[in-house]
């Protein structure tokens, strides 16, 4: 079943020098239902963009954005998010944060909190639900505000970027979790990255936006088995995908040459 | 090294040893007082030897006469310190609760209408600079001699800091924040309570820091410019007798007051503000 769907979706900026910024265009994409869909592209490609427009932040110029069968026009409970920053209300504890949602949509307080500790059990934060953000690594940050996005129990997670502001090896490991907590929940995930590894690591498929307007320059399949750990980074398969998407990306690239890429896509 | 767990007290290093501790880990615990002794010594010492005049400079032991014999006297006494500090509290209290409070909303509800905060603010920001205690012989003309005047006059100066940090604290809302909010899609007053309001109160504080300020120095003005009771007609009728020590006396009281409230404002700012760490803090007082 097609979870989300974007039918010609065009986005064009008007910035406050009247000048117009061609941010998306022609963007068709199709996710369906649990499936783990990865957007990888240059800076400044309209990446974000696309999933503010997903998330119903920001309304499209041009197409259409179908979530679950209703069109996109306003920030909606069945899609929860998760931005670069942990965005933590800091005189909240880690509990109450995880809350907000429920307490801004209403939700019964006593269920909420029975699901918040799954959720902080689920991400590894069960012993801190009652610290405070700043008494937080940056990676525990991020996983509070994972549980926080999953609280109203969306079916589809939005996450712009999410480990970007970790340093590496902590973001390997937040790869290894998202996946779990991704297979353990079942939802349907988009991610924002720029980092390729990343991309081909999480995904069940690559979307390859190009430099600004940002344009599908392909959407690549990542066959590889799961659960994966960090040792599919090994497997010469990964290594294929990860240069066909560098090329995608860069043009063609020095040393690479050996790489095959034309039995993939 | 014996064991002692069993017997704290001889665990306890004596007083000497402490105190080497004390001067190793914290000098200042120490030198900070030794300098107050060093000064007080040097005044006392050197007025009689310099023969200055007693209602030029007084010696500390005449300005500590002073204040007892005026906290010697019983509260309605009108020679005693107890009536006219009170009076002088009672108005700060009045005047700093109202004009900040007053200060607060209009802040407030200025900041949550873009365009009435861009149209004002550039009246706001002209006000905010004019020495509004000069007014003070005005606000007496208005409202005579009594509490009321003073009042005014405290919430005139204490309004303006008000208003001023809680604009630019709501200005300084992290966008991001408000972009979660938008996402989980949250109203606008589920807004307002849960993130612009927490988010601005550092500043706010630091507007309630300054009306501390400015309140008892409201009220000081005030009562020279004209009443009948209150620290600063005390100022004006020992000043006029030549009561120097007086005078530095009732100063002493003024100083109490105004520690004491700043003292009350950061323990009141220490539990709201417990998250916000230097980086969120922003004027260090």
């Amino acid at each position: 079943m097609t979870m989300i769907d974007v039918a010609h979706l065009d986005k064009t900026f008007v910035t406050v020098r009247q000048e117009r910024v061609h941010a998306l265009q022609d963007i068709t994409l199709a996710v369906r239902e649990r499936e783990f869909v990865t957007v990888v592209g240059p800076s400044g490609c309209g990446k974000s963009t696309l999933l503010k427009i997903l998330a119903g932040l920001i309304p499209a110029s041009r197409g259409a954005v179908t979530v679950a069968g209703t069109a996109v026009a306003a920030p909606r409970r069945d899609i929860g998010i998760v931005f670069q920053n942990a965005v933590l209300l800091p005189w909240r504890t880690v509990m109450d944060n995880v809350l907000l949602p429920a307490e801004v949509q209403g939700l019964p307080k006593a269920q909420a909190t029975v699901r918040a500790r799954e959720l902080l059990a689920m991400v590894g934060l069960d012993e801190f639900e009652n610290k405070y953000p700043m008494e937080l690594s940056g990676g525990m940050q991020q996983r509070a505000a994972i549980s926080r996005a999953l609280i109203g129990d969306p079916g589809i997670l939005l996450m712009d970027e999410p480990f970007g502001a970790l340093d590496a090896m902590t973001r390997e490991q937040m790869n290894l979790d998202l996946q779990r907590i991704w297979q353990e929940s079942g939802k349907t995930v988009v991610l924002i990255t720029h980092s390729i590894p990343e991309a081909v690591f999480l995904a069940d498929r690559v979307v390859v936006l190009t430099a600004r307007p940002g344009r599908i320059a392909r959407i690549v399949d990542v066959p590889l088995p799961r659960p994966r750990g960090l040792d599919v980074m090994e497997d010469p398969l990964f290594g294929r995908l990860t240069g066909e998407i560098r090329r995608l990306l860069y043009g063609r690239t020095n040393g690479s040459s050996k790489a095959p890429g034309g039995d993939l896509s | 090294m014996t064991i002692t767990i069993d017997n704290p007290r001889a665990a306890a290093p004596d007083l000497p040893t402490r105190f080497r501790v004390l001067m190793r880990t914290r000098p200042e615990f120490v030198l900070a007082p030794a300098l107050l002794v060093l000064i007080i010594g040097v005044w006392e010492f050197s007025v009689p030897y310099f023969q200055v005049p007693n209602y030029i400079l007084p010696t500390p032991s005449d300005i500590a006469m002073a204040l007892w014999r005026g906290l010697d006297a019983g509260p309605l006494d009108r020679g005693g310190y107890w009536l006219h500090a009170g009076v002088t509290v009672a108005e700060v209290l009045l005047g700093f609760v109202i004009g900040s409070g007053v200060g607060l909303l209009i802040g407030t509800v200025i900041s949550q209408f873009r365009i009435i905060e861009a149209t004002l603010r550039v009246y706001i920001v002209a006000i905010q600079s004019l020495p509004k205690i000069a007014l003070a012989p005005i606000i007496v003309l208005w409202f005579g001699f009594g509490l009321t005047s003073k009042v005014v006059i405290i919430c005139l100066l204490t309004f303006f800091p008000l208003l001023v940090t809680s604009m630019a604290g709501f200005k300084a809302v992290d966008p991001e924040r408000l972009e979660l909010m938008r996402a989980l899609g949250a109203r606008p007053w589920q807004i307002f309570w849960k993130v612009r309001l927490p988010s601005a109160l550092p500043y706010i504080f630091a507007g309630l820091d300054m009306a501390a300020v400015f309140a008892v120095v409201g009220a000081v003005v005030g009562e020279f410019v004209g009443a009948q009771r209150g620290l600063g007609t005390l100022i004006l009728s020992m000043n006029a007798q030549m009561d120097t020590a007086g005078t530095f006396s009732v100063f002493i009281i003024l100083a109490i007051v105004g520690i004491l409230l700043h003292k009350g404002l950061r323990m009141v700012e220490r539990r709201v503000l417990f998250w916000s760490g230097e980086a969120e803090r922003v004027i260090g007082t």
